[in-house]
């Protein structure tokens, strides 16, 4: 790929302002390879067609701007009702102290930096691995960026059916943090993992996840990106299914200035099953929110369905980005594909851009997306108002209704129920000023 | 360039020229395929700009026009967004200008016409006494005519041969000519309107077209006149390494009605043409232009050799309050379609709408689809696109539809539907949407199947064939946009559809 020499002067000067952790051989050469994928590639720019609706120069920037710290003391934790295995980061450093002992069963987790300095680890297989293959055929040089400096992460293996799930909870306490965090996650085969995610990280953060599930293995991924107001972040979850196995993620996000989570599932195995869901409350009262979901899905075995359902909800020039595709490869017959992209516009000056894109070189498939854009339903508001309900109330009442098919897509009844109680807070919250 | 400048300026190539103009409705010429034909030599330049303008007799403020698009040409790179793949166009290996030599020649009736050129005529629908007219069959203006009328506007190779009925729309007060015509006898429209829809720096091939345009046609519809016959314009590329460049203005004045139609075909060759056309169509208050559209290129043969590279830009401007634009496009011809009919809807309460049927067989690759663009308040469009991929052909769907902040309370519903006949073929959808107040809703449906397998197997158990039980299968499948067809060309659109999927199963 040709890269022009400004296009290259930008990105030699971010990778001097970055330095390479220590590691073991199979470590270093998965970074240095991941440079290089760095350095032909770029950094993207908004001209990119990739970033068309989203401008990653606060992402690309040497210095993290600032961002304010939230005081979310008046809730409770998301997810502190549930029993779960606690990893704690604070602005990306993982911090032992606050978390619990990493020991679970049919769990193996330790720390991404203690396993690059083993000369052999299971990781070398994912590492940097996934997140290489997810570079074709559209580039994510922010995700080869995090390969290649990733300061902290976790590294877990499910060998059977977790006891309880893992819960990530990043913490931000300096204004100013810019952390880059790297995950590594192998599902073996007929093993099953939930894991947590919430909470902002830092300032401006860059997350990568490398999830390999195994045949017959079971993974389920549910995460709050919280409600800091001022917070930057760009992650990415690169993921190979076999045959089998089961992946769902589900994504709730309220506020951030700005959030691009992309998400880039391969299905390898047959009769494999992915579903992606996402829900964002975007309000740019409090400062900008631009919010962007992109999800790529290549069927590359038969029978396998896959599943994109994705809500926003925004007001007050709240941005909302869906970028979707569904990549069904030759030969991946009895493909099911179905992708959704819906928003629901509070106000005039909010703004939906969307791209649903298929690509099908299969005949025997059924593939269908769709996506919608409009204000809330006037009958519906006033069937409400007829009964007594006050207007704001009927709409929240709307919201959480148009935005349930998304959290439907959460297996776990108890997390999807923590979740929805999440939602009924922070609308409330809003309500009341 | 001396050499040339004689060359062009010899007896036999005056002769050509006037023998062209003095045909204006009653072209006498016999279609075969083997035309002496005058070439200006291969490739672009200043010149060859200059010598396209001089052949047509323009006047100087078109040749600066042309010469300020080939300047920006230069400038521009091919765009390569498209999920199309073809070796690189060599653009100084074509010949850009064609016109043919003598119309000595003529057929006394339809038996002496090329019989397989007749049917091509049929398939595009054109009635049987226009079908005569074109064939240049003597007398045939003359004769009675039957049913509805059909005026038509025929251009060969890069020059307009004909145009039939001009006398009787010249009543109505409707312009219908070819677009060299046009620049000569009603400069103020032309200088109006030209390049108002789709600037001399739109885009790579709409500049080239610019530059090097050599005909097209041109239609003017007064103010509250419904046109009274439906306008034709049939394009036919015949001569060899030659790129065709036509170029379509229609204006439809407030309050006026035009269906417009428009058929291509070209010969077999084994190397393949470039065809990169421009339509503009301007519409000012109340105004509706329907344009349907059966593009039957030659698409090369199953080893993907031949074919034309079609590149077209198509836009509509919705200028006035509560015009109406419909595009309606069966496309089964062409190696390659890079085509996106377009709708500005900037006055209020305009509408568009785009049905489009794309039929991708053998080593065909189809990227086409439309965009609207609302700016105007209460402003509709619909998107029905139904693209079929067999062989190994490709197909994608790419629009966009855009709600500006200014266009509330408008509307778009899109439903674009893929179907697949055999696991060679891919079939793609690339949809923009960008929404921009809340007033508006957006609705976008797409699918991807194959044929049935139940739906075969029941017409099979009634006897039909597998060949025939597709065709059926594919023509309820795009019954949407066939039916928004005028009739005469739906009928044979149906038919295009059976010979375009022919090969495909077994």
């Amino acid at each position: 790929m040709a890269v022009v020499q400004t296009k290259q002067d930008l990105v030699e000067s971010r990778i001097a302002a970055l330095a390479m952790p220590e590691g073991k051989a199979w470590a270093k050469v998965a970074r240095q390879d991941a440079l290089a994928r760095l350095r032909a590639m770029g950094l993207p720019h908004r001209r990119d067609e990739y970033w068309k609706y989203t401008d990653p120069t606060s992402l690309t920037q040497l210095a993290a701007s600032r961002a304010a710290l939230h005081d979310d003391s008046d809730e409770t934790p998301v997810f502190a009702a549930i029993d779960r295995l606690r990893l704690v980061f604070v602005d990306g450093v993982f911090d032992p102290a606050q978390s619990d002992d990493p020991a679970l069963a049919g769990v193996e987790i330790m720390r991404l930096t203690d396993a690059m300095a083993m000369d052999l680890h299971w990781a070398r297989d994912y590492f940097g691995k996934l997140e290489a293959q997810g570079q074709s055929p559209v580039a994510r040089p922010l995700a080869a960026l995090n390969t290649a400096f990733a300061t902290d992460g976790v590294v877990i293996r499910a060998i059977g059916v977790a006891e309880k799930p893992v819960s990530l909870i990043y913490l931000h306490r300096d204004p100013s943090s810019d952390a880059i965090l790297h995950h590594v996650v192998r599902v073996e085969s007929g093993a099953s993992l939930t894991l947590l995610e919430n909470g902002p990280a830092a300032a401006r953060f860059n997350k990568v996840m490398e999830v390999s599930v195994a045949d017959d293995g079971v993974f389920d991924h549910v995460r709050t990106q919280g409600r800091d107001h001022e917070r930057r972040a760009v992650t990415h979850v690169f993921a190979r299914l076999g045959a089998r196995s089961q992946y769902k993620s589900f994504t709730l996000t309220a506020n951030g200035v700005l959030t691009r989570n992309e998400h880039v599932i391969t299905l390898t195995g047959g009769d494999a099953s992915a579903h992606v869901a996402g829900a964002a409350l975007g309000d740019g009262a409090s400062g900008a929110f631009h919010h962007d979901d992109t999800v790529f899905i290549t069927h590359d075995a038969e029978r396998c369905e896959s599943r994109q359902v994705f809500k926003k909800v925004l007001r007050n020039s709240a941005v909302g980005v869906f970028q979707g595709k569904i990549l069904v490869k030759p030969g991946a017959q009895k493909t099911d594909g179905y992708q959704i992209s819906q928003s629901l516009l509070l106000d005039d000056d909010s703004v939906f851009l969307a791209k649903p894109e298929l690509e099908i070189y299969a005949d025997d498939v059924s593939c269908s997306h769709g996506s919608t854009t409009g204000a809330i339903d006037e009958t519906a508001l006033f069937y409400l108002r007829a009964r007594g309900v006050p207007r704001d109330v009927a709409t929240d009442l709307l919201v959480l209704a148009f935005i349930d098919e998304a959290i439907a897509e959460i297996a776990d009844a108890r997390l999807a129920e923590d979740i929805r109680h999440r939602l009924e807070l922070w609308l409330g919250r809003r309500r009341q000023g | 360039m001396a050499a040339l400048d004689t060359d062009i300026r010899d007896g036999v190539d005056r002769e050509t020229v006037e023998t062209v103009q003095a045909m204006s409705g009653t072209y006498k010429y016999g279609w075969s395929t083997d035309i002496e034909m005058d070439y200006a030599p291969k490739g672009v330049n200043e010149d060859i700009v200059r010598l396209i303008s001089e052949k047509n007799e323009e006047p100087e403020w078109m040749t600066d026009w042309r010469l300020q698009a080939f300047k920006r040409w230069k400038q521009m790179a091919e765009p390569e967004w498209a999920m199309l793949n073809y070796p690189p166009i060599d653009y100084q290996d074509q010949y850009y200008y064609a016109r043919p030599k003598s119309m000595a020649e003529k057929p006394k009736s339809l038996d002496e016409v090329d019989p397989k050129l007749l049917a091509t005529y049929k398939k595009l629908g054109i009635p049987l006494k226009e079908q005569m007219i074109l064939a240049g069959v003597a007398g045939a203006e003359d004769m009675p005519t039957e049913g509805r009328k059909v005026a038509v506007d025929a251009v060969f190779d890069s020059v307009s041969v004909g145009t039939t009925f001009q006398a009787e729309l010249k009543k109505a007060g409707v312009i219908f000519c070819s677009i060299s015509e046009a620049i000569r006898e009603h400069p103020e429209l032309v200088k109006k309107y030209l390049g108002s829809v789709v600037p001399i720096t739109d885009n790579y091939f709409a500049t080239l077209n610019s530059a090097v345009f050599s005909d097209g046609s041109f239609v003017y519809i007064p103010p509250g006149v419904r046109c009274p016959m439906e306008l034709s314009t049939y394009f036919r590329i015949n001569a060899e390494n030659t790129g065709q460049f036509e170029r379509t203005l229609i204006i439809a004045d407030k309050g006026s009605y035009v269906s417009y139609l428009e058929g291509c075909t070209a010969p077999k060759r084994d190397t393949h043409q470039l065809h990169a056309a421009v339509v503009e169509l301007v519409l000012l208050e109340d105004a509706e232009i329907k344009y349907s559209t059966v593009q039957n290129w030659y698409p090369g043969d199953a080893e993907g050799r031949g074919g034309i590279y079609n590149f077209v830009t198509k836009r509509a401007d919705c200028r006035g309050d509560r015009s109406k634009v419909m595009w309606t496009q069966v496309e089964t011809g062409s190696a390659i379609t890079w085509k996106y009919p377009s709708c500005i809807l900037r006055g209020d309460d305009s509408q568009g709408e785009f049905y489009s049927i794309a039929i991708a067989n053998n080593a065909q690759q189809a990227d086409t689809g439309t965009k609207m663009v609302h700016l105007g308040k209460r402003t509709k469009s619909r998107i029905v696109s139904k693209g079929i991929s067999a062989g190994r052909a490709q197909n994608t769907y790419r629009g966009l539809v855009s709600m500006h902040p200014k266009a509330t309370d408008s509307r778009n519903y899109t439903q674009c539907d893929s179907l697949l006949i055999g696991d060679k073929c891919g079939a793609h959808t690339v949809p923009y949407i960008e929404v921009k107040n809340n007033s508006s809703r957006v609705e976008h449906e797409a699918t991807t199947s194959k044929v049935d397998d139940d739906q075969m197997f029941y017409c099979r158990s009634r006897g039909m064939g597998e060949e025939e039980a597709v065709a059926l299968i594919v023509n309820g499948f795009a019954r949407e946009v066939l039916q928004a067809l005028p009739m005469e060309f739906a009928m044979e659109a149906q038919q295009l559809v059976a010979i375009s999927l022919e090969g495909s199963v077994g």
